[in-house]
């Protein structure tokens, strides 16, 4: 079998007395779109966070293509990594923001450019040019010279993915990409992660989008409670007989559909 | 009141002019520094940051001035008045400048320096390309008001012997026995220079592009 881009092995993360997360366990495979479910407080942004470090697992270890992210382990016991073996780590990593997190001051080339010029360290008419080559992935050449508050929604979280895009990452990891959109640019947004995914991209997803999760993933983990209750296909999982606690929060999920119809 | 008499308030003013713009910059560049002491997390350069603040901010600038006046002579450095009046003045704004910034960086959001970390910037990266940034337009207003604040305290820098607009129109005053005619000069000059300082000010704070969206 070949190696998992990220492997999540006993990992729990407590918030003082509350155990948010519970000795999960999962291998996210290479090339393939995993995307992770369950109702809100279930713990999957923390799961997707601890996979970015931005949240320190309170046990267990990540592994990214085999390195540990943040904590290495040496005779059974965690220590944690220094500040350039986690960016080392980390470089494999692109992550786009539910609130987007451009940075206001920059223009969407200054967004996509900032790393290649400041941690990649190339001039700035070639960083400048990947950054443009980026930004005609995702369709929005033209509002390259647009500051973040010049752009829609839909628009900001483009040039998020693609200020992401323009490190090359292995590995992206998406944390409920639209759900600070309007339903009307959702669709933009999920075009490009299509596009991404039929390239092949690692991607990891927290979503409340049940039909992209279940036509653009190859897998689904449900989380519930802090726990992961299953993962699997996405025919296998909105098959029936579903799984009770999934045909539960299911239901919530169109109810909602539904008042908002009255 | 004559025109050679106003003349020369109007000279003496430009030294006003120029020693509140350095003070006001060099004060920037040391609130920046001090800011970073504050959040470097290390105890030294935490604990100097927060004596240096709370020393600048807590005694009269007056005080300062005439303590830096006879200080430096008295442990050998001899420094030109307007050395004396431009370490004075910036010290002190750089206090409140630490203060205002503080605000600013207490305000960027926490999600703009979890995307700097995750493309890769170290955390000095981020404090110089982001954070800072971020910080000095959310307090852009406060500089404007520190910087007018500034002009009008140069006022006291005359007690170092700086001729500057406020000594000039003592001098002058002085020497004509006509006080009411140009303090009241010096007066509108002080209200002029500011009134321009805030409507620049204002052109800026709408120019200067992107603030993080509340």
């Amino acid at each position: 079998m070949t190696q998992p881009a990220i492997s999540v092995r006993n990992v729990s993360k407590r918030f003082g007395e509350t155990l948010v997360l519970k000795d999960i366990n999962l291998e996210v495979p290479r090339g393939q779109v995993s995307c992770l479910i369950g109702p809100s407080g279930s713990g999957k942004s923390t799961l997707l966070r601890c996979m970015a470090f931005l949240e320190e697992a309170s046990a267990g270890m990540i592994e990214i293509e085999g390195e540990p992210l943040g904590f290495s382990e040496k005779d059974g016991k965690r220590r944690r990594q220094t500040p350039g073996e986690l960016r080392k780590t980390r470089s494999k990593i692109g992550m786009v923001f539910q609130q987007f997190n451009l940075w206001p001051h920059m223009t969407a080339l200054g967004n996509v450019s900032m790393a290649l010029r400041r941690v990649r360290r190339l001039s700035r008419k070639e960083a400048e040019e990947r950054a443009m080559a980026q930004l005609v992935k995702v369709g929005l050449e033209a509002r390259a010279g647009h500051y973040p508050s010049q752009l829609s929604g839909g628009q900001q979280q483009r040039v998020a993915i693609a200020r992401a895009l323009a490190l090359e990452p292995t590995i992206m990891l998406f944390d409920e990409p639209t759900s600070a959109l309007d339903p009307e640019l959702t669709g933009e947004v999920l075009n490009v992660m299509r596009a991404l995914a039929s390239e092949g991209m690692t991607m990891v997803v927290v979503t409340h989008e049940i039909g992209f999760a279940a036509s653009v993933g190859n897998n689904v983990c449900f989380l519930d409670h802090g726990q992961l209750l299953f993962h699997d296909t996405p025919e296998t999982v909105f098959a029936a007989p579903r799984h009770p606690r999934l045909e539960q929060f299911l239901d919530t999920y169109l109810d909602r559909g539904a008042q908002m119809l009255r | 009141m004559t025109w050679t008499l106003f003349e020369l308030l109007l000279q003496a003013s430009l030294m006003t002019i120029f020693v509140s713009v350095t003070s006001i910059f060099l004060g920037l560049a040391f609130a920046i520094g001090l800011s970073a002491m504050r959040m470097s997390g290390a105890a030294p350069l935490v604990w100097f940051a927060r004596i240096f603040i709370s020393f600048f901010r807590g005694v009269p600038l007056l005080v300062q001035l005439l303590l830096i006046f006879n200080l430096l002579p008295a442990i050998g450095l001899s420094l030109s008045s307007l050395t004396t009046a431009l370490i004075g003045l910036s010290l002190c704004t750089a206090a409140y400048q630490a203060e205002n910034l503080r605000g600013g960086f207490e305000g960027v959001p926490r999600g703009l320096i979890e995307s700097a970390e995750m493309a890769g910037l170290s955390p000095v990266q981020s404090f110089i390309w982001i954070r800072t940034p971020i910080a000095l337009r959310l307090t852009f207003p406060a500089l404007v008001n520190e910087a007018i604040l500034i002009l009008k305290s140069s006022s006291l820098v005359s007690v170092v012997g700086l001729i500057e607009l406020t000594k000039m129109a003592q001098n002058l005053a002085a020497s004509t026995y006509m006080p009411l005619p140009i303090f009241a000069s010096a007066g509108l000059i002080y209200l002029a220079i500011n009134w321009i300082v805030a409507i620049a000010g204002r052109r800026a704070e709408i120019a200067l592009p992107g603030l993080p969206a509340k």
